[in-house]
């Protein structure tokens, strides 16, 4: 397939998409922002197409053997109708169809070019650990979010550090599942910038609901500043306070603040929490309310986390550490 | 040319009388005991429709949910308890169900049959399910309904993720309606193969009978690796045996695979049947015989095997690589075409009968079935073209696909089927204003439900969530999924008060109300038909219309009850040549207490109370065995004149008799049980080949179990020899028995200390947990053999075994030689496999 006939099916998709209403929203697979995805669009339209003639096929020959003429009746009514469009004709089509599904198979398993970027999502009930490897080896590591360059082969690594969970941001790729004890890979070429988002696909127990994710296709050299900049230890927060208070109410037991005494592993990193998008994986939008939030009434925002309740802070120390995680940026 | 007509002198005329009485269904508090397959059949379809309903239910809970967004109606633990018992229900408890028991209404009527070969069996299994599918129900109101999904993948489900007893209620009830499922599949083959009225070849079977015989193929086949898979969950997580744990060598996917190797065949197991229920409505509508009958057999029979080739397109995103992706994707797309050719029959027929005026309520529900099942076979060749599928999986537009399916292949033809078939039982047919008012309801709610659940799903709604944002956009088309999903409620809310007021059973309705062409139509009552017709064609009843009063007047076949007791003919399974009448038993406690203690034991054991658990356990065996003690009557009654120069035995033991296949069959779900045992063996060798050992123990430990075993074969032969002539009895025979049990024991008994003293150990890793499985599987069969041998051994002792009555030792010898067989098997792949390495 030519990238004129994307072009020209993504047009279709936006006027389609314009009376639906709602699958234009950045989770929607109708908005694709990769070549993989603009052609499992094409190819949807394609068999929508297809589908809606064999319909119309089907019920113009169950009306004519009904109500229809009585030559026509006749034609129909025999078991050579019978081979030929229930055996036949499907023989036919299908084979075309699974040719091409053959051809789109070969092109996603990608050009097996050296990957730009290597990238490891894990899911963990219930968010996404990101790890980005730095091509001297480096790890950096963050959450929640997926910050990658446009026009750059990237690898994704994905895996799960205890059920099976399912990594899908519909306008980039299809959705590949995490499974213990695997590594799949997903290859991914984004073709234009912008942010979009995602949610795990594969049913993960209790919070599977809110396990979502947000994804930023970035200008190479864009990217290239903002990973170095993720790279490096947190600023030096004016929020003092706060970071007393976060370091006293046991918070790094469980989460990492790099350059701080905060060690943790077992939830997400927070060293630039203050320049992501959403507080517990898409559940809020970011910001000190959000935050305030989340460390406030998180059970209830989120059932079943795995971060205790932290009832006995007192509102001006919430605040504090609010103040204090949405400073580091 | 006249044709000679089996009983052509006039009866005598208490012979009817003595028919009802012997066929006489118990009322009042004996009710329970009736056997009678209408009253059964009934009961079955009662109980199914009553489980739609209250899935249903869910499914409307679930809609209000999720008709606003962040809403907060239910809390996310009940909802993903609503979603995972939702699911289960409608599989197991209502669909599956659903067509056994139109297998066990419908089949005999069909055949002209008197009742099915194993009345008590069908019995059985009603009430082991109705005990314990109202038991796994009944969780979701005290929150203990399991919450995995209705395919429970682990890890999710280990007790690791899932520590309370949520899960095993799950397991508890797929355990029931895999009992009740094969023996259904076990009564459906052997009463479709050996029970047809002599002349109804196979050639001229109605295409029901042909769908049934595939289902229960498939069942014997696909169930299985279900249950298989269910014994090593239950195993895991009771015990720690580490089957699906990644770090002791198990894989998460061998559940998947196991699971879909049952899962795809379910729908086709779920389709087959109300496939064929369409097939036959349609002639009749049509007023004319199906156009392409042979080719709807080769596509019933095509779909039955492909759809065993089918069950990695639900793992498409699991990352397999992509030579398996194509092969799967092909025979998915491959299976629609059995598909297309129903379809074109149906549409065929239509256009070569009569000129079709308006459309009564079963043509209705058959017109749009076609239109929703074509939809969702359409979509449903979207999904096998995988890169599509990756985007699709998993999301709405799954949820919107499957219910196309199987409302469309499942629903629609059963509502059809109740308003075809209901003045076949019913004094009185349903309404057709009622009717027509349940179809539109249903139909129209059913695409503004699930029509915009397609673009829901790809603009990124993930199925199983309990909530969702303002922000995703999805709130309109929920919305007006919700309002559909009320319409079809009300839909279903107008048939069953159209039921209420017009469905009374019993006797007396409208004969042949649709001016049929098949057997079930004609004048029948308690004992089924007067008398079992001899058939030439496909639709007798339009090829001789004299034939209804003929049956009548008992002029075919076994008028009367020359035993005294309950008997139907037995006849050659492929040209339906009569062969011998067959004994059968009536009403009785027996077998329902026998499936009250099994669903007792199961429940008790769930619940982790092993003591009385057990007691359950010895109880329902007990009542197994008080149940079968008066099964294997002899041929002393005969042999009898049942008509058309044939006078035939009573009893027959052997490769000709309804108990050999029966046990034969039953043979073949354990061989399949074993196949997926083997599979999931290699399977886990080829994941986590560092588990496999190098030591194993010594040769000379398996050497002597081999022994043993293999020696338990003879011994079981000499058994067989012993028997003394008719009675009388042989001192030697009880011994030969014991000594075959005891050897087939000794076998696995020296197996399992040889493992134990090597020091494997079942818990350690996934190598030497299945090891320990393959004795798990010989072990159970190996302890049914055991019980089988005390109860034949007790039947010598009270006179009721000799050479020729026998079946009982017969089956018993049966099953220890293929006990033996799979033990030796296991023994060589246990033994041998990890040599080669």
């Amino acid at each position: 397939m030519t990238r004129g006939s994307c072009k020209l099916s993504t047009a279709l998709i936006a006027s389609l998409c314009a009376l639906l209403g709602g699958c234009e929203g950045a989770q929607s697979m109708f908005t694709p922002m990769a070549l993989e995805a603009e052609r499992i669009v094409f190819l949807f339209f394609v068999m929508l197409g297809g589908a809606a003639a064999i319909f119309i096929f089907v019920f113009v020959c169950l009306w004519l053997a009904c109500r229809g003429p009585d030559g026509a009746r006749r034609r129909l009514g025999s078991e050579t109708l019978v081979f030929r469009l229930g055996l036949l004709f499907p023989i036919v089509l299908l084979s075309v169809l699974l040719l091409w599904g053959f051809r789109l198979l070969g092109l996603a398993s990608g050009s097996g070019a050296e990957p730009g970027l290597v990238v490891r999502v894990e899911g963990e009930q219930w968010w996404w650990r990101v790890t980005y490897v730095r091509a001297d080896g480096s790890l950096v590591e963050s959450a929640n979010e997926l910050r990658l360059p446009i026009e750059t082969e990237v690898l994704l690594e994905l895996t799960t550090a205890d059920v099976l969970h399912s990594f899908w941001i519909p306008a980039w790729a299809g959705k590949v599942d995490m499974i213990p004890g695997r590594t799949n890979q997903l290859r991914l070429r984004l073709s234009a910038t912008g942010v979009v988002q995602g949610q795990c696909a594969e049913y993960c127990g209790g919070a599977h609901a809110l396990m979502g994710l947000y994804g930023e296709a970035m200008e190479p050299a864009d990217f290239d500043a903002w990973l170095a900049r993720e790279a490096g230890d947190a600023i030096a927060s004016s929020e003092a306070d706060g970071r007393a208070a976060f370091l006293a109410s046991g918070c790094g037991a469980c989460h990492r603040v790099r350059g701080e005494d905060a060690p943790g592993r077992d939830g997400p990193d927070l060293t630039h929490i203050g320049s992501r998008y959403s507080v517990g994986a898409g559940v809020l939008q970011n910001g000190v309310d959000a935050l305030e939030q989340w460390i406030a009434r998180h059970p209830v925002l989120k059932p079943d986390n795995r971060m205790p309740p932290f009832d006995f802070l007192t509102n001006a120390e919430r605040e504090a550490i609010a103040r204090y995680l949405a400073s580091l940026e | 040319m006249e044709r000679m007509l089996p009983n052509p002198e006039p009866r005598p005329a208490d012979e009817e009388a003595q028919l009802l009485k012997i066929w006489a269904t118990p009322t009042g508090w004996r009710w329970p005991t009736a056997v009678n397959n209408t009253v059964i059949g009934l009961l079955y379809i009662g109980a199914a429709l009553a489980f739609f309903v209250l899935a249903g239910i869910l499914a409307l809970v679930m809609r209000t949910q999720l008709a606003l967004p962040d809403s907060d109606l239910v809390t996310q633990d009940f909802y993903n308890q609503l979603f995972t018992t939702h699911g289960t229900t409608m599989m197991f408890l209502f669909a599956v169900p659903a067509m056994e028991a139109l297998g066990v209404m419908l089949l005999p009527q069909m055949l002209a049959a008197r009742d099915l070969p194993f009345p008590r069996l069908s019995a059985f299994a009603v009430w082991a399910y109705i005990v314990g599918g109202s038991v796994f129900f009944s969780t979701i109101f005290y929150d203990l309904a399991p919450s995995g999904g209705w395919f429970m993948n682990p890890p999710l489900t280990l007790t690791e993720f899932s520590p309370g007893d949520n899960a095993d209620f799950w397991l508890l009830g797929i355990g029931f309606i895999e009992i009740s499922a094969i023996a259904g599949a076990i009564e459906i083959i052997v009463g479709v193969l050996r029970t047809r009225p002599p002349g109804m070849t196979l050639g001229r079977m109605p295409i029901f009978a042909w769908a049934m015989l595939v289902f229960a193929g498939m069942i014997v086949v696909a169930f299985p690796a279900v249950i298989l898979a269910t014994m090593l969950l239950e195993l895991e997580r009771a015990f720690d045996w580490p089957f699906f744990s990644a770090a002791l060598g198990g894989d998460a996917l061998l559940w998947q695979h196991l699971f879909w190797f049952f899962g795809h065949p379910e729908v086709y197991i779920i389709f087959l049947p109300a496939a064929g229920l369409v097939s036959m409505i349609v002639p009749t509508i049509a007023r004319t015989p199906l156009i392409g009958y042979p080719l709807i057999v080769v596509a019933l029979v095509a779909t039955g095997f492909f759809s065993f080739g089918l069950w990695v397109h639900h793992m498409f995103t699991t990352g397999i690589p992509a030579l398996s992706l194509s092969f799967f994707s092909a025979a998915s797309m491959a299976v629609a075409i059995p598909s297309g050719i129903q379809v074109f029959s149906w549409i065929a027929t239509l256009a070569a009968g009569k000129r079709i005026g308006k459309l009564s309520v079963p043509g209705l529900f058959v017109f749009g079935m076609l239109a929703i099942f074509v939809m969702g076979g359409l979509t449903g060749v979207m999904v096998a073209m995988v890169p599509f599928d990756w985007q699709a999986h998993d999301s709405y537009f799954i949820v919107a696909h499957l219910h196309y399916v199987l409302i469309g292949g499942m629903v629609f033809p059963l509502f059809g089927t109740f308003y075809y078939w209901a003045p076949m039982v019913s004094r009185k047919l349903l309404s057709p204003t009622l009717g027509k008012w349940c179809f539109w309801l249903m139909f129209i709610g059913m695409h503004m439900t699930f029509l915009p659940m397609h673009v829901t799903g790809l603009a990124g709604m993930p199925r199983r969530i309990w909530t969702y944002s303002e922000a995703t956009g999805w709130g309109p088309l929920n919305l007006l999924s919700t309002g559909g999903s009320y319409l079809i409620a009300a839909g279903v809310a107008v048939f069953l008060v159209d039921l209420l007021r017009n469905f009374r059973f019993g006797r007396g309705g409208p004969e042949n109300p649709w001016g049929a062409g098949t057997l079930e139509w004609l004048p029948n009552d308690v004992y089924s038909t007067r008398s079992i017709p001899l058939i030439d064609s496909r639709e007798p009843l339009w090829d001789r219309p004299e034939l209804a009063d003929e049956v009548r007047a008992g002029h075919h076949f076994l008028p009367n009850a020359p035993t005294g007791g309950r008997e139907t003919l037995v006849t050659s399974p492929i040209d339906a040549v009569p062969q011998y009448v067959i004994q059968m038993p009536g009403p009785g406690w027996a077998h329902v207490l026998a499936a009250v203690f099994t669903a007792a034991c199961f429940l008790l054991l769930t619940v982790k109370v092993v003591v009385p658990a057990l007691v359950c356990a010895v109880l329902a065996i007990v009542s197994v065995l008080v149940w079968t003690w008066e099964l294997d009557k002899g041929p002393d009654a005969g042999p009898v004149d049942v008509g058309g120069g044939y006078r035939l035995p009573v009893y027959l033991t052997g490769p000709d008799g309804h108990g050999w296949w029966a046990m034969v069959i039953l043979m073949l779900v354990a061989g399949s049980l074993f196949v997926a045992w083997i599979f999931s063996y290699l399977y886990l060798w080829t994941v986590s080949p560092e588990v496999w050992p190098g030591a194993l123990p010594e040769w000379s430990t398996a050497a002597l179990s081999a022994l043993l075993l293999a020696s338990s074969v003879p011994a079981a032969m000499l058994a067989r020899r012993s028997l003394a002539p008719r009675a009388s009895r042989n001192a030697l025979t009880p011994l030969w028995i014991a000594l075959s049990v005891a050897l087939l024991v000794g076998g696995l008994v020296v197996e399992g200390l040889g493992q134990w003293q090597h020091g494997a150990d079942p818990t350690r890793n996934a190598h030497d947990a299945m090891v320990y499985m393959a004795l798990v599987l010989d072990g159970e069969l190996a302890f049914a053999v055991a019980i089988m041998g005390a109860y034949v051994i007790a039947r010598h002792y009270a006179g009721k075994l000799d050479r020729v009555r026998c079946a009982s030792l017969e089956n018993t010898q049966l099953l220890l030689y293929y006990t033996a067989a799979q033990s030796l098997l296991g023994l060589l792949l246990v033994h041998g496999f990890p040599r080669l390495l």
